[in-house]
């Protein structure tokens, strides 16, 4: 009775992590976005106005249609995938944010939507799925309704604090010593190998589960 | 009966004590929180000033004299007008930073004929400079309320040319990182007319000193620098077609040329001696006093407030 319990908190601490990283990811994204767009935009106060709204408004769309994904076969394999995903999307911030904001900067003359528009297009989708993330850690890691509330309070408590750290590490250090894009792909590769690490352990959880029920068949 | 007197006696006292320090205390005129900052108009006796997040030792300020408003009262204001030494008739001027509107004052005065755009980001710093320090406004000086990049990208759609950028926006609380950056310095660069020229306002006590300069000349190639006697402020005079090789035939040639003769005598009128100025001008190619391979910040790395926090 004590062995399968015990790997179970295994399982639950490394999707806590997940939650973790998933937090700083945001924060740290959210940080840069001023930076990525003041070359356009400048750095009036209705720049952060458009990134705040951007990224409350997908969170939002995000914990909706995470929730909303988990209620269909959820896995720890789609949970990785969704991890590989948002990884992904970060990359066009990188690569593309340039000639966006460009083009963006002269079809729309009045910087409160142009900056509104450019952190539509380089935030919103990314943001999004990783705001996915946090309905779908609550039901991997729910076991009964009675604990429910406790766990969500616990996956909030991690995920925001991930989101802390990732403000002030960013804010303080990172862009001291690291170029924006440079941070930008190191998010993104940590994503993507949270994610790939997390479809190993799915896969590994699930032949551990299949010998163990095999032994279970031939021990009857 | 004699306590009560003796008490009357402190009393008096007392009061007259808070007189004597309120006539040689700052009298605050006007105080308000902006988007941006906290904005503060100081009166003390005949000086009038503008001041940003007063606690902070490290803030710059705009002062005039009341009773001889077009007399400049800071030394960096009177090493800008070094600009006008290098290039003595800028038709167009670019004021990035408004501060209490005393540069464009005096220049308007200096060059009447001059056209000058003033950029300021906060509108309450405009209004208390219309205010307070009598900031003129006509057909020739406007006013853009504006991010001062958003600005010159811009002004580079429109074509437009200025013969003398300032970059005057930082108050020394918080500097714009994006406009400290190549790129925006590259921006301003390609806004100059051929024989434009540009002087900015600099950090030179701290980290950034380094980073700041070798941004410049990543940009501008050698640039001359106008440092104050004790060395506590520093501009940078760059011109868009680079320096003349030698400097000191250049200020010879200056020197006697007779419209300089008139703007010098102008300039006295003011409070800046010309003469003072030269002695200043150090070329960064024979006075360079930083290290080659200094970092440059550009778009992608500018911790410039993180650079300045630790003044040496």
């Amino acid at each position: 009775m004590q062995e399968p319990k015990k790997s179970i908190n295994y399982n639950n601490l490394f999707i806590y992590f997940l939650a973790f990283t998933s937090g700083f990811s945001i924060m740290c994204i959210e940080l840069l976005a001023g930076r990525i767009l003041a070359p356009f935009f400048g750095s009036s106060v209705h720049i952060w106005g458009s990134i705040i709204t951007v990224f409350m408004l997908s969170l939002a769309l995000g914990y909706l249609f995470g929730g909303k994904l988990s209620t269909r076969s959820a896995s720890l394999t789609r949970y990785g995938a969704i991890f590989i995903i948002a990884g992904l999307t970060l990359l066009p911030i990188v690569t593309s944010s340039t000639w966006l904001m460009e083009s963006i900067f002269l079809s729309v003359e009045d910087s409160r939507y142009g900056s509104l528009l450019a952190s539509t297009a380089l935030f919103f989708i990314p943001t999004i799925i990783l705001g996915m993330l946090s309905p779908y850690s609550v039901r991997l890691l729910v076991r009964n309704s009675n604990e429910s509330g406790q766990v969500a309070g616990k996956l909030y408590f991690v995920s925001t604090l991930g989101s802390a750290l990732g403000t002030i590490i960013t804010s303080f250090y990172l862009v001291l010593w690291f170029d924006i894009n440079t941070i930008v792909v190191s998010v993104s590769l940590l994503l993507s190998l949270l994610g790939f690490i997390t479809i190993v352990v799915a896969k590994m959880n699930a032949s551990l589960f299949k010998s163990k029920a095999q032994r279970d068949i031939s021990h009857a | 009966m004699l306590n009560s007197a003796g008490k009357l006696i402190y009393g008096l006292y007392f009061l007259l004590g808070i007189s004597i320090v309120n006539n040689a205390m700052a009298e605050v005129i006007h105080s308000e929180r902006s988007l941006y900052r906290n904005i503060l108009v100081e009166d003390k006796g005949d000086l009038r000033c503008l001041k940003f997040n007063v606690k902070s030792n490290k803030t710059r300020q705009s002062c005039l004299l009341k009773s001889q408003p077009q007399r400049l009262v800071f030394n960096y204001t009177k090493q800008l007008l070094t600009g006008l030494l290098v290039n003595p008739k800028p038709k167009r001027i670019l004021i990035i930073g408004l501060g209490g509107g005393t540069m464009s004052n005096t220049l308007h005065q200096l060059l009447p004929d001059s056209y000058i755009d003033n950029v300021e980001i906060d509108e309450s710093v405009i209004k208390v400079a219309r205010q307070y320090f009598g900031f003129l406004e006509n057909d020739q000086i406007k006013t853009y309320s504006q991010d001062g990049r958003v600005f010159v990208k811009r002004a580079l759609l429109k074509k437009l040319q200025y013969d003398w950028i300032i970059l005057d926006a930082f108050n020394g609380d918080y500097i714009p990182e994006h406009l400290m950056t190549k790129e925006y310095l590259e921006e301003t660069k390609r806004l100059l007319s051929p024989q434009g020229i540009l002087t900015a306002n600099t950090f030179s006590s701290s980290k950034l000193y380094v980073y700041e300069s070798a941004t410049y000349k990543a940009v501008f190639g050698d640039y001359y620098q106008v440092s104050n006697p004790d060395n506590s402020n520093r501009i940078i005079l760059a011109r868009n077609n680079g320096l003349d090789e030698n400097l000191y035939k250049e200020q010879a040639a200056i020197e006697q040329s007779e419209s300089i003769t008139k703007l010098a005598i102008k300039l006295l009128t003011i409070g800046v001696d010309a003469k003072q100025l030269y002695k200043n001008i150090k070329s960064t190619a024979t006075h360079q006093d930083w290290p080659d391979d200094s970092p440059v910040l550009t778009d992608q790395f500018s911790p410039a407030n993180l650079l300045n926090i630790d003044g040496d």
